[in-house]
């Protein structure tokens, strides 16, 4: 269900590093807790955010959740393919990306779950 | 009971009296020292009874120059139109008058149509691409306006004209002086447009460029300037409008490529009062869409199929999104949005341009009335001819003096602008509209004529 490469939140984000990059989506479990997803609210390529802090939105058809960064680091990247398809997060969310970060503190990365610990949160 | 509107008995007091056990109403009031307590009666006239205070409350209403009667020529922000009668009858159906928040669309359906067609009126009216309905009035609008800018531009700054209602800017300001937000104020040209050179010095890193249209001074200005420089750097541009029949007549801000418009709605059928209820309205580009505050009603489908209309995209408002909402205001004028739809249905598509072509036409005459009448005074006008139903007239010795002479002569004549732009101080603003028959028209030209020779001397 989680794939292992990945890292997670208690939050239900989760962050693919290769690399000096990231790249960060919300998880299976998050979706699914959301509903129908139909807006993505993403910042621009260059903020820079600090692991913790809001690195956007996800607006469903019955709330608005934020998304918080795995990591600190610059926003380099941004997938444009879900500005209009948002309902591609429900349908693939481990393989809908929504911002690639470029790390400035990668040890932070041992902070987070792995696949296994996360699976018993989202249990 | 001792008190016709106090239903409370003696017997209602006494037991209550007894229930906290404390002896005499006088005796709640121990805490406050005696010396501050009042002894005796208040020094006010002994009671009347209601139909001596009915006729001695005419008396006094009938000491005001009413807005039904007198020969008014005031505007700046608050216009005088002809509503047809059926309005204020219709606006009185319990419908319409008692429902707070009647959003709920199983049982809603006309309220929200009703809203649903003001939302396409404004658009229509504005040339953008979606309203919300509403806010309180013209000067929370285009705040609201400037804030949305902000959350949409992630800048901080907002330009603003001023030539935009002094008013507005001051609830701008109040709006955002705790929030971080910096004001700049650009200044206008000797033709009462935006001052081009300021505009270009102050843009840079500015979330909006806010501009009036037409302006205060009642000028209709080219927005193109405007919305050109404002684009090129990467600032929104946001027109307030005052007087929405303007744009029956003038191109929309919308053909311009303004991002939002602002406006106040109370020229469309709510009648002129102290403090509103006004009629406040945002329409924007749908790129806003997401950042825009109020209530928004859209066209859904039920489970059957069937078209129905429902408050929508409510993921930007208090209720759901509490502190991090759109806006604080998560209400709506809604019945004063109502009489403004009503007074749009009712003009139509070609008597609403009717009624502004009328306007500008009284107006432009009164001018050449005025100036024929004073050819020989330093009356002139100060902004040229690019207006629609106002205009300044500047070169008056002593406008206080003219004003209450005007009064006198039964002319409720000219907002004197020197108390909000000092550099004004022998202009005043005119409004004509359709409500000022010809024979005032040319009795205030010879009025002013008049005045001015005798301020003069």
């Amino acid at each position: 269900m989680y794939p292992n490469d990945f890292k997670y939140t208690k939050d239900h984000e989760w962050v693919k590093v290769s690399g000096a990059e990231g790249q960060i989506g919300i998880t299976d479990y998050a979706q699914k807790q959301l509903g129908d997803i139909v807006y993505l609210d993403l910042p621009e390529p260059g903020k820079v955010v600090k692991q913790g802090q809001v690195l956007g939105t996800v607006e469903s058809v019955k709330a608005v959740s934020e998304i918080f960064s795995p990591v600190s680091g610059e926003v380099v990247r941004v997938n444009k393919d879900l500005a209009d398809k948002p309902e591609k997060v429900n349908a693939a969310p481990h393989e809908s990306w929504m911002v690639a970060v470029k790390l400035s503190n990668p040890a932070e990365v041992n902070t987070l779950l792995d696949a296994t610990q996360y699976a018993e949160l989202a249990k | 009971m001792t008190h016709r509107y106090i239903p409370n008995t003696g017997e209602d007091v006494r037991r209550m009296l007894a229930a906290i056990g404390v002896g005499s109403i006088d005796d709640l009031f121990e805490p406050v020292p005696s010396g501050v307590r009042l002894r005796g009666d208040l020094k006010i006239p002994a009671a009347m009874s209601e139909p001596d205070l009915m006729r001695h409350l005419q008396d006094l209403a009938c000491e005001n120059a009413d807005c039904g009667r007198a020969a008014v020529f005031l505007g700046a922000g608050v216009y005088r139109h002809f509503a047809p009668a059926f309005i204020d009858q219709m606006l009185l159906r319990s419908e319409f008058y008692t429902a707070y928040t009647p959003y709920q669309p199983e049982i809603a359906q006309g309220t929200l149509q009703a809203i649903f067609e003001f939302q396409t009126m404004v658009c229509q009216l504005t040339g953008m691409d979606l309203a919300n309905a509403s806010m309180y009035d013209g000067s929370t609008a285009t705040t609201e306006a400037a804030l949305m800018a902000t959350r949409l531009t992630h800048r901080d700054r907002v330009v603003v004209a001023r030539s935009v209602h002094p008013q507005y800017r001051q609830v701008l300001k109040t709006y955002t002086q705790n929030l971080g937000i910096s004001i700049v104020e650009i200044g206008y040209g000797p033709d009462g447009n935006v001052d081009g050179g300021a505009l270009a010095a102050a843009v840079g890193g500015a979330a909006a460029v806010v501009f009036q249209y037409p302006n205060y001074f009642g000028v209709v200005e080219d927005p193109r300037p405007i919305v050109a420089a404002a684009h090129e750097a990467g600032a929104l541009v946001v027109a307030a409008v005052t007087e929405p029949l303007a744009l029956a007549l003038v191109q929309p801000p919308g053909a311009f490529g303004v991002d939002v418009v602002a406006a106040e709605m109370q020229s469309f059928g709510i009648p002129p009062s102290y403090g509103g209820p006004y009629c406040g309205v945002i329409a924007a580009t749908e790129k806003c869409m997401r950042q825009m505050p109020g209530r928004l009603v859209g066209v859904a489908k039920d489970t059957q199929g069937r078209s129905g209309f429902v408050l929508t995209l409510s993921t930007r408002e208090q209720h759901i999104r509490r502190e991090k909402a759109t806006s604080n205001i998560c209400t709506n004028s809604g019945l004063m949005a109502l009489c403004a739809s009503m007074f749009m249905a009712a003009y139509g598509k070609r008597g609403l341009p009717a009624l502004a072509r009328l306007n500008f036409d009284k107006a432009h005459h009164a001018l050449q009335k005025i100036m024929a009448a004073a050819a020989t005074s330093s009356v002139r006008p100060r902004f040229g001819d690019r207006f629609f139903n106002e205009f300044v007239l500047g070169g008056f010795a002593d406008v206080e003096a003219v004003q209450k002479g005007l009064l006198e002569d039964g002319f409720v004549a000219g907002v004197p602008l020197g108390r909000d732009y000092p550099e004004l101080g022998d202009s005043m603003l005119l409004c004509v509209t359709e409500m000022n028959p010809a024979a005032q028209i040319e009795g205030l030209a010879s009025a002013i004529a008049n005045r001015a020779a005798t301020a003069r001397t």
